[in-house]
């Protein structure tokens, strides 16, 4: 479990990035964080593993306040996966992977063993393991950063924007193969985007930020489309665009989901 | 070619002295810039003022300094560690800024990730900053080891054997060969050196010509 508790954070400029911001994030669940660019979201992940410190505040993780432990070896034990995937260009793929375990003091053959097992679960072709990160498109090197983030076996996976900068095909298959990894192993996600369709498709408790880190409602994605809790989140989430507001149109003896604008979105299943 | 062939034992036992008394200064240059500018580009306002001093260094002629060192260091007008001292002082001053614009070029998103994934600063500098700064790092080791391989004959005038010497009897002999021969294994002498640090560079920095191939 990660909690935050009154965490503010007014950065050497004078911005301030989050202001009093209170959650919890349950275990072996994916909370994400959404909202446009400077609400403070990727502040407050990466306030978990201590790359930003609060101005005030605390971050606890299973009760235990993260500004008591050593930075480094909090960020050992927590898997990290960012956008454009922040591999070493000098290092190749299978290193880049094996880079948590070595740092922790695992020998290199074990090292190099379980970051080949770990590029097959993030179903990539071993036979990527001997590139460098260069020679990899950018969906394959995304899938390197999440092998790397869970090389470890971490309980914690932070993931900052991951799938921002892929197209979207790519994009859809990533989220995808996150669904499934998430199913089998149970991780506590945290994961920042911007992209409402992303959060709800993944989260378990998506909490929605105005500017300045203000949450604007948290809670599972049926419960914020079926309560907004006010007109921010209706247009953040485009319940006032046609391709939410869905209503059911009898067509032939069926039962027909129908957009907006009146665009047909799918049938209603009798089941 | 006669002169060459009637001395070529003498020209190989200049040249070996030559060739230590260059690679010496290139590599105790390099241990002591690469900190310096590392750490420079850390500090900009105190690092400009380390970077602006090591130009100005660079400006003294060499002849005087080897001149008044002996007396600083307390060695003998002949030692040729006084030479070894001013090159080395060189070699710094070319590395420095060169290692301090190496490191401001490794990309801000590479060192993040390695703080992110739990690097400690020291295994931050060594096994990621230092290796992404090599490429340029190594550019810089070429233009000092080429221009110490020139500076070395100066210290022929106080006395230092090495190939400058060849020029220095050459001049006193009006034996025009000499220098000429003199002048052309410099020149060998440097460009030999030059291809050693580009192989030095390929075997340590595989990752630049892999990314080439596909890029």
């Amino acid at each position: 479990m990660i909690e935050f508790r009154s965490v503010s954070k007014t950065f050497a400029d004078g911005t301030t990035a989050v202001r009093d911001f209170n959650l919890v994030l349950p275990s072996r669940t994916t909370t994400v964080l959404v909202g446009s660019s400077g609400c403070g979201k990727t502040t407050l992940l990466r306030m978990v593993n201590r790359l930003i410190e609060p101005s005030s505040g605390q971050v606890l993780i299973d009760d235990v306040d993260v500004a008591t432990r050593n930075p480094v070896e909090l960020r050992r034990s927590i898997g990290y996966v960012m956008q454009h995937a922040g591999l070493l260009p000098h290092r190749r793929v299978v290193d880049n992977v094996a880079v948590p375990l070595r740092l922790s003091g695992v020998p290199r053959t074990e090292a190099t063993a379980r970051a080949l097992a770990a590029l097959e679960t993030v179903g990539l072709d071993p036979a990527l393991a001997r590139r460098y990160p260069r020679q990899l498109s950018g969906g394959q090197q995304q899938r390197v950063g999440v092998a790397r983030g869970l090389v470890a076996d971490p309980n914690i996976l932070l993931m900052d924007e991951p799938f921002g900068a892929v197209d979207p095909i790519v994009r859809v298959d990533l989220q995808r193969e996150l669904l499934r990894l998430q199913r089998e192993l149970g991780k506590t996600i945290v994961f920042v985007t911007h992209d409402i369709d992303e959060a709800f498709l993944l989260g378990d408790q998506v909490v929605i930020l105005r500017r300045g880190g203000e949450v604007a409602q948290v809670g599972t994605p049926a419960e914020i489309l079926a309560a907004p809790a006010d007109d921010f989140v209706r247009s953040f989430v485009g319940l006032d665009r046609a391709h939410r507001a869905l209503h059911i149109e009898e067509r032939g003896g069926q039962r027909v989901v129908v957009d907006g604008d009146g665009r047909p979105a799918g049938v209603l299943d009798p089941a | 070619m006669t002169w060459f062939l009637d001395n070529a034992d003498r020209i190989g036992d200049l040249t070996l002295r030559h060739l230590w008394l260059s690679v010496l200064p290139v590599l105790l240059g390099f241990l002591l810039a690469v900190p310096i500018g590392w750490w420079a580009q850390r500090h900009p306002r105190i690092g400009a003022v380390v970077l602006g001093s090591g130009s100005i260094l660079y400006t003294v002629p060499s002849l005087p300094l080897l001149v008044i060192l002996p007396g600083v260091l307390g060695t003998s007008f002949l030692d040729p560690i006084n030479v070894v001292v001013v090159l080395t002082l060189y070699a710094v001053a070319l590395l420095v800024r060169t290692a301090a614009d190496a490191f401001a070029q490794v990309p801000r998103d590479v060192v993040d990730a390695a703080d992110a994934t739990g690097h400690s600063s020291a295994q931050r500098a060594l096994r990621v900053e230092l290796p992404l700064a090599g490429p340029v790092l190594l550019a810089g080791v070429r233009v000092a080891s080429v221009s110490t391989v020139s500076l070395v004959t100066v210290g022929a005038l106080i006395g230092v054997s090495n190939l400058g010497s060849l020029f220095t009897e050459g001049f006193q002999r009006s034996n025009t060969p000499e220098i000429v021969i003199g002048l052309a294994v410099v020149v060998a002498l440097a460009l030999a050196l030059d291809t050693i640090w580009v192989l030095l560079g390929r075997v340590l920095m595989p990752w630049v010509r892999g990314a080439r191939t596909t890029a």
